[in-house]
Parts: C-alpha cells; sequence; structure tokens
C-alpha cells in the first residue's frame, strides 16, 4: 500500500499548461477524487501518476521513492481506462492474467488468482468469452479485474463509469466502492460527476483549467466551497449566488432584500471583503420558508422530486434561486413568500478575486 | 418535312428506352468481352483438357480421349518434381517477404524525419513491369560488370557467382529479385495494420507491466495477423503463378533449374503446342491454387473470430 505525493508537479504543452504547479499528498488507503469540468487537467494529473504522461516539472513520489522519471511498469500502479482498453482478441481470463503472465507468474498461480478475483467480482461465467461479446458493465468488470489481480499499491481511475448505462453506474460505483474497503488500496479516480465523486471519496480535489481549486472532504466542498467556481461546480443544482452591496453590517440583495447576518459576522466581512460587493451563497436547502422571515421572492416554478420539493424563485428581475422544501408544502406560481436562511449553510464571496471570506469561528 | 418526322421518330424511340435498357446498354460491352476472354476459353480449355488436340494443326479437330492427358501427367515425375520446385520456391519467398515486409513495416511505423520519403521510395518496385525488372536485374547478376557481386564483396569482374548461370544459385537468384520486388507490398499491409493498433493497448500493457517482447507476442502479432495473412495470401497465389520475372531472368534455365510449373507449363503450350495436354497442366495447377487459398482463408476467418 502507499502514500502518492506530488510535488509542485505541472504539465505544460509549450507555453500552454494543462497542470498548473500542484501539490498534494495522498495518504495510504485513501480514496481521493480528482473532479472537475473535461479539459480542467484532471486525466492528465492522474496520466503523470501513471507514468504515461511526462512531468513537466515537479515531481512524484510514490511510497517514498521518487518515481517521476520511471517508466509506469516501474511504478506499482494499475490503471482502469474509461474506455476499459481491453486486449480485444484475447479472452476475458486472458485479459486479467496478462499482468500476470508479463511478470513471469507461474502457471498455477496466475490460475489461482485469476480464479479469486474472478470470484470477487462475480465474473467467472465470463471468463472464456472475448470482450467484443460482453456488455460495456462486463467489461468494466473485466478491467477492474485485470487492475486487481497484481495487487498494486495503488489504483487510478480515469473515468472507469464514463462509457456506462446510467442505470450501471450506480451498481458499478458501489462496487468500486466495495472493492476499496476490501482492498484498502490508495485510490485516485477521475471523475467530471460530482455525485460520483461526492459518494466514493474520502477527499475530493476540485481542479478547473489546470489549477487546483480545492481540496476537501466532500462535505467540506460541498458546505465550505472556497471560490465560486467550487460552489457553482458542486451540487446540483450548484449554490446560490446572490449578487448585492455590503455597508453597514447589512447585505443588500436584489429586489429590495436585506440580509442581516448573524452578530459575529460583519467584522469579518469588514475585513475580508475587498470592495463593497459582495456575493452571498447558500445551498438550495438552506432555504427556511417562515412568514416573518427576512428575505421576499416570487415563486417561478415548481419541481416535485418526489422526496422533496424544488422551487425556483425570483429575487428581483432576473435573479432566480432554487429552494428545497418539504413535500407537504404547496405553492402557486406568482405567490410571493418569505423566508429565511440557514446561517451555517451560508457563505460570503468576494466578487473581485471571487473567493469565500473566512469567517473565523464557525466550524 | 419527311426528313423531320423521322428525326423526330428517331428522338422517340430513344427517348422510351426504360432503366433496365439502358443499364443492359451499358453492362453489354463488359459481359461481351467477359464472355469471350474469360467465360469462353476457361470452359473450352476444360474441353480441351479432355482431348487430343494442337493448336497449330487447325485442320485436325479435338479428340476426345477421357482422362489421358491428366493421368499422364500425374504420373509424370518431372511434373512431381517442377511442382516440387515451385513449393520450395513459393515456400521459401513467401516467408521471407512476409519477415523482410513485416520488419519494414515495423520500421517505418514510428514517424520519422523523411519516413514519408523512404515508404514511396520502398514501393517504387511494385509499380514496375515483371519483365523490366527481370532485364535489369539480368545486367545487376551479371558476373562481368553486374553492381551485385561488387556489393556482396567481389570487387574482381568475373571472381564472383554467376548467379543465372549455376543451377543450383537461379532459384535464389529469382527469389532475391522476388522479394525485392513484393517485400514492400506486404510492408504496406502491414503498415496499415499497426497503424490501426489503437495507442490504448499500448499504454495498458505498459501498466500491466508487459516488456516490449511481451507486447510484441501478445499485441502487435495478434492485432496484425489478419492482414498478414492477407498478403501472404495474394503473395502465395501469385507466387506459384511465378512467369514473366522467370522469363525475364533466366528463361527456366539453365538447364530446368528454375522452370517453376507455370514456366513449364508455358513451354508446353507455346513451345511444343500440345494444347490439349497443357490445358490439364493449366486445370491442375488452378484446383491446388484454389485448394492452398481455401487453407488461408480458413485460417483469417479463424483469427477474426477470434478478433472479434
Amino acid at each position: 500500500m502507499a502514500d502518492i505525493e506530488l510535488r509542485q508537479v505541472e504539465k505544460r504543452f509549450g507555453e500552454q499548461y494543462a497542470v498548473r504547479p500542484l501539490d498534494l499528498c495522498i495518504k495510504n488507503g485513501e480514496f481521493v477524487a480528482l473532479l472537475g469540468p473535461s479539459g480542467c487537467g484532471k486525466t492528465t494529473t492522474l496520466r503523470m501518476i501513471a507514468g504515461l504522461e511526462t512531468v513537466s516539472g515537479g515531481r512524484i513520489i510514490l511510497n517514498g521513492q521518487d518515481v517521476t522519471w520511471l517508466k509506469p511498469s516501474q511504478r506499482d500502479v494499475a490503471m482502469v481506462f474509461q474506455f476499459f482498453a481491453l486486449y480485444p482478441h484475447l479472452t476475458a481470463w486472458e485479459n486479467i492474467a496478462f499482468p500476470l503472465q508479463a511478470e513471469g507468474e507461474r502457471r498455477e498461480n496466475i490460475q489461482r488468482r485469476v480464479k479469486e478475483v474472478a470470484e470477487l467480482l462475480q465474473i467467472e461465467p465470463l471468463l472464456k468469452s472475448r470482450p467484443g461479446a460482453l456488455s460495456s458493465g462486463d467489461q468494466q468488470r473485466i478491467a477492474l479485474a485485470r487492475a486487481l489481480v497484481r495487487r498494486p499499491s495503488c489504483f487510478l481511475m480515469d473515468e472507469p463509469l464514463g462509457a456506462l448505462d446510467a442505470d450501471f453506474r450506480e451498481t458499478m460505483r458501489s462496487e468500486i466502492k466495495r472493492l476499496h474497503i476490501l482492498q484498502n488500496a490508495t485510490t485516485v479516480y477521475v471523475t467530471h460527476d460530482q455525485i460520483e465523486a461526492m459518494a466514493m471519496a474520502d477527499r475530493i480535489v476540485v481542479m478547473s483549467q489546470g489549477v487546483v481549486q480545492q481540496v476537501g472532504t466532500p462535505a467540506e466542498v460541498y458546505h465550505t466551497p472556497s471560490n465560486l467556481f467550487v460552489a457553482q461546480f458542486i451540487g446540483s443544482p450548484g449554490m446560490n449566488l446572490v449578487k448585492g452591496h455590503w455597508a453597514d453590517g447589512v447585505a443588500t440583495l436584489p429586489g429590495g432584500n436585506r440580509y442581516t447576518p448573524p452578530p459575529d459576522w460583519p467584522e469579518a466581512l469588514n475585513r475580508g471583503l475587498s470592495s463593497s460587493g459582495v456575493i452571498v451563497g447558500f445551498r438550495p436547502e438552506a432555504v427556511h420558508i417562515h412568514p416573518n422571515g427576512q428575505l421576499a421572492a416570487t415563486v417561478y416554478s415548481v419541481d416535485l422530486h418526489g422526496a422533496y420539493t424544488m422551487l425556483v424563485l425570483e429575487m428581483g428581475d432576473d435573479h432566480s434561486i432554487h429552494a428545497r422544501v418539504s413535500r407537504d408544502a404547496h405553492f402557486t406560481v406568482g405567490e410571493t413568500m418569505r423566508f429565511d436562511l440557514n446561517p451555517s449553510m451560508v457563505r460570503f464571496f468576494d466578487p473581485k478575486n471571487e473567493r469565500a471570506v473566512p469567517i473565523t469561528n464557525r466550524n | 418535312m419527311q426528313l423531320t418526322r423521322t428525326q423526330t421518330a428517331r428522338v422517340h424511340s430513344r427517348r422510351s428506352l426504360t432503366d433496365v435498357q439502358i443499364q443492359v446498354l451499358f453492362i453489354a460491352p463488359t459481359i461481351i468481352l467477359l464472355v469471350l476472354w474469360n467465360i469462353f476459353p476457361l470452359f473450352y480449355s476444360l474441353y480441351l483438357s479432355f482431348t487430343e488436340f494442337s493448336v497449330i494443326k487447325p485442320d485436325v479437330p479435338p479428340a476426345w480421349i477421357g482422362l489421358q492427358n491428366y493421368n499422364k501427367l500425374l504420373s509424370d515425375p518431372r511434373i512431381w518434381q517442377y511442382f516440387t520446385l515451385t513449393g520450395r520456391y513459393v515456400v521459401t519467398t513467401v516467408a521471407l517477404q512476409a519477415i523482410v515486409g513485416f520488419g519494414l513495416a515495423l520500421f517505418l511505423r514510428e514517424r520519422f524525419k523523411g519516413s514519408g520519403l523512404i515508404t514511396t521510395l520502398i514501393l517504387i518496385p511494385i509499380m514496375m513491369s515483371p519483365v523490366v525488372i527481370g532485364l535489369f536485374w539480368k545486367l545487376i547478376y551479371n558476373p562481368a560488370f553486374g553492381i551485385f557481386n561488387y556489393l556482396i564483396g567481389y570487387s574482381v569482374p568475373n571472381s564472383g557467382p554467376d548467379w543465372l548461370g549455376e543451377g543450383s544459385r537461379a532459384l535464389w537468384a529469382i527469389i532475391i529479385v522476388d522479394v525485392w520486388m513484393w517485400s514492400p507490398f506486404v510492408m504496406l499491409l502491414c503498415l496499415s495494420g499497426l497503424k490501426a493498433i489503437p495507442d490504448y493497448l499500448y499504454e495498458a500493457a505498459a501498466i500491466d507491466r508487459a516488456s516490449p517482447w511481451f507486447q510484441f507476442w501478445r499485441i502487435t502479432l495478434p492485432q496484425v495477423a489478419p492482414l498478414l495473412l492477407i498478403a501472404i495470401l495474394f503473395r502465395t497465389i501469385e507466387a506459384f503463378k511465378t512467369f514473366d520475372l522467370v522469363m525475364g531472368l533466366t528463361g527456366g534455365g539453365p538447364g530446368d533449374a528454375t522452370e517453376l510449373i507455370a514456366v513449364h507449363l508455358y513451354r508446353a503450350a507455346f513451345t511444343r503446342f500440345t494444347t490439349g495436354e497443357s490445358s490439364a497442366l493449366a486445370y491442375i495447377i488452378l484446383v491446388i491454387v484454389i485448394a492452398v487459398s481455401n487453407l488461408y482463408v480458413r485460417s483469417l476467418n479463424r483469427i477474426r473470430g477470434e478478433n472479434h
């Protein structure tokens, strides 16, 4: 099992940065998700860890050993590719046995270990088929088995569920999570799907345009996003972001709304904001409907989701926000309603540098 | 007035052609040529193979003699000797072409400066006529002033071997020219096969810690196998029928040292003019070529089945 450490690792193509200098420490047995939209550099980062891409600068330390300039075969890593990358001319069994055969493992050991991993993933009936004859879900199981069979110290997964059908994704998601718990191997998991990252990872690295935006547990990136990008990217829908003015301890918001934060906040906000502009961010579930609430908005649409109801509200002109309310509540489009915000779910951002303003005495 | 009426009638009749009639008009010339030059001779020679006949005696009609031509040919030890010679030639030249062609393809697979130009240059021999190639290789092999002996180390004229004049070497001389001429063809097919192998297979193999040697045997070779086999199939059929190259180089000699079966057929048909017997020999060759191709096609289908 292994620690992975990236020190100032970067990737440039000429003048163009694919990944800006990046520091990251992944602990032994940890499940870390690299999350971001396409082109954010997450796959490049993963491929640099694997050794499939050379670094333009920085160092990669695996298990205390500097592997920056080692070939993939010299690093103790296994990888699951987005489109499986199975060998089409080999049977499932031969695919899984491939890494063992490449190492010159003894025949009876190969037999035994392929059998073990096939049992673990419940793919014994598929072993004689060739990849082309299998469903994408089964192909991904074979690819997982091939990665598992060598018992590497860390797993790298490049959007392993990206090529699967939606209903199959959830099954495979829990399967990967289960395998991680069983094997307790360090796992780096690349995805653009924040739900996947939230559900599986111990820690999430949010990336955008080659820059790490935030590193934290799923709860941290969800509740205390460090900047506007993370606030918008995490959650579906993302955090509500309302532009306003900050003066005299009150945030003036569109539609004539005035939001007064809890008493110990204004000091930190006065210190943290670079100008009078402010962006108030809050999750849809922070909205608490109350007849005497501080804020008012007009109901624009009502979406029933079964377990809850999602309201789209308009605060002033064209400033819509999402509110998640109880499924028992009834609203009609066009009605004006009042609400409060749960203060532990509110976050202030500076519109100039797009960063969150730190409020020290909150957890 | 009279004239205009006929003209209108003609235009009218042309317009009234149906689509099917137009199609027939377009296809007819090809069909007629095909029947006259291919289909008719095919069946006529089958008929002749059961007769005693010579084209230089057109006034003597073909006399039906049943299987006698076949009997005579198949019990003639010289025919078997020529078939064995042809077999040795085919196996050697095709094997060498496959190895050289595949090797060249592996080399040219990597893009480097000038690789496009080199590929084009290597392909030139395919574009030339075998008879021309035969004639200029005759000069290259010439023991007095040819460059071949000079290149392999005999700098004094006439000190090296006479490649085309010695019975034991003449077949090898032809094999060398055939390999020179047709390896590029094998290379071309292998190259397109190699370039079609997706990179991610090699990435997966690198992650799976496969050595370059292991990658070659387990990924590269099986992935190229179908195209390599097609190249070998084409080359085997062609090599079996090798005629023009031999005529250009040795004419079947010295003696009958390079008398491949197709050359022998030519000699029988157009120097001795035993037309009936040669037709029978042509049919024996045809059956063998079809049998060999079938073997290849079968193994090709097996490999294809494995790849999907």
